[in-house]
């Protein structure tokens, strides 16, 4: 019989590891909150770098572990160290026992209304980046306008704020915001889009080229410096003040939409599992891994194995490295056992 | 009107609405390259006649996306060219400073 191993959250990091589970001959076990697979990747319309429709990703992946044993709108109730594994029980009634356990919860997206200054949840024209994907995949919004003249959009919304909570950079924002623009200018090309940032990082392959087609073929306006505040105009268009940090003066402009870049926080049910067997956790809020340089997939337990955004802001590249990763680092530990 | 003894100055803002950038899209027409420059500075630092005339590429480019003018720096510079050599995106900074000449001769 094949031996259980359960991974927690079926996002893109637990469908992965669990297609290369099945490849090694294990029995994996999805437990997905959602009613769906796919994880905030299914969400989304088009990934960057190559502009890859998301679904296909997903739909790719659903097909490839169709052998998995998978359990959608269901959540861990409960988790408990038993001598040589683990005792999962879920809230339909059904209690698995395992020797490995892979979590993949990954992230949320950092509550935008926190940020009460950028006005979302206020005003009307407010909008975060997953509402605008969400608009991409045909989800009708009223509060995007039919002809916007200015757009912006807002780096950094909860990311590196200590205030919020945050320190840590949301890695994936930058090249999202300059490909959101890009989307944006091209479904109105008419309009003038703002980026306002405090520095770009564009570190990834191809993140680069992003930003220099934004600037050259786009015409995107790009402003060194964070909204300080958003305020509302009589006839609904946003008022948005920040400091032109090159220019070293305060600058001001009426937007007919605002875009903020909410960045990634855990996944509270990762908080919730890693205090049920005694995980680690790091000041940044995520799982903390055994190393951050050579063992980002190994836990302080034995047999619990973590792979993407529970332990960190992820792209998805890397989010699907590390389930690789942590597929082959389950089966090493089993077979050391 | 009465003398308080002190007067308003007036607004540093940079006011995005009424910003006029007829120049700055003129000037990309002729120079499209002035479109990708990133601020980095270095075009700044190399200048030979900045130190002295307060000439900055860096400046006049983000000027011109402000919508100010940018006549008195254009006229401090040199056409030496050392900018040209260090503008990572290859933005012929030389040319873009004629056009901008052009343009003002108009």
């Amino acid at each position: 019989m094949k031996e259980n191993i359960v991974i927690i959250g079926g996002g893109i990091a637990g469908m992965e590891a669990a297609k290369q589970l099945l490849c090694l001959g294990y029995n994996p076990i999805i437990v997905e909150q959602n009613d769906h697979l796919g994880g905030h990747v299914s969400q989304w319309h088009q990934l960057f770098p190559d502009m890859t429709p998301a679904q296909d990703l997903v739909r790719r992946l659903g097909e490839e572990i169709s052998e998995a044993n998978i359990f959608l709108e269901t959540t861990v109730s409960y988790v408990n160290k038993l001598k040589d594994g683990y005792n999962v029980m879920l809230n339909n009634g059904v209690n698995i026992v395992c020797r490995a356990l892979l979590i993949a919860s990954g992230f949320k997206l950092f509550d935008a209304t926190k940020k009460e200054e950028y006005g979302y949840g206020v005003y009307d024209r407010v909008i975060t980046n997953s509402d605008l994907e969400a608009w991409f995949n045909g989800k009708q919004d009223p509060r995007i306008p039919d002809k916007p003249a200015r757009v912006g959009f807002v780096h950094c919304v909860g990311s590196r704020d200590l205030k919020a909570g945050n320190s840590q950079c949301s890695k994936v924002c930058c090249v999202t915001a300059i490909k959101q623009a890009i989307e944006v200018k091209e479904k109105f090309p008419d309009a003038e889009i703002y980026c306002f940032y405090m520095d770009l990082r564009l570190f990834g392959k191809k993140y680069e080229d992003f930003y220099i087609n934004a600037q050259r073929d786009f015409g995107v306006h790009f402003i060194r410096g964070r909204v300080s505040e958003v305020g509302e105009a009589i006839d609904g268009r946003l008022q948005v003040k920040a400091e032109d940090t090159l220019a070293g003066k305060p600058l001001k402009v009426t937007l007919d939409m605002l875009v903020l870049m909410s960045g990634m926080v855990c996944n509270p049910q990762a908080t919730e599992i890693a205090r049920m067997i005694h995980l680690d956790m790091d000041d940044d809020g995520f799982l903390r891994s055994r190393d951050n340089v050579y063992s980002i997939i190994e836990s302080n337990r034995p047999g619990v194995f973590y792979a993407g955004a529970c332990t960190g802001t992820k792209t998805v590249p890397e989010t699907v490295a590390e389930a690789r990763a942590a597929a082959l680092g389950i089966d090493a530990y089993l077979k050391s056992l | 009107m009465m003398d308080f003894g002190f007067s308003l100055s007036k607004s540093s803002t940079l006011n995005l609405d009424t910003a006029d950038l007829s120049l700055y899209k003129k000037l990309c027409e002729l120079s499209p390259d002035a479109r990708t420059c990133m601020a980095c500075g270095s075009c700044s630092a190399t200048c030979t006649a900045g130190p002295f005339s307060g000439m900055s590429v860096r400046k006049v480019i983000l000027d011109l996306q402000r919508g100010r003018d940018v006549k008195a720096m254009v006229q401090g510079c040199m056409l030496c060219g050392k900018c040209i050599m260090v503008c990572p995106r290859g933005i012929n900074t030389r040319n873009l400073i004629l056009n901008l000449c052009k343009i003002y001769d108009r």
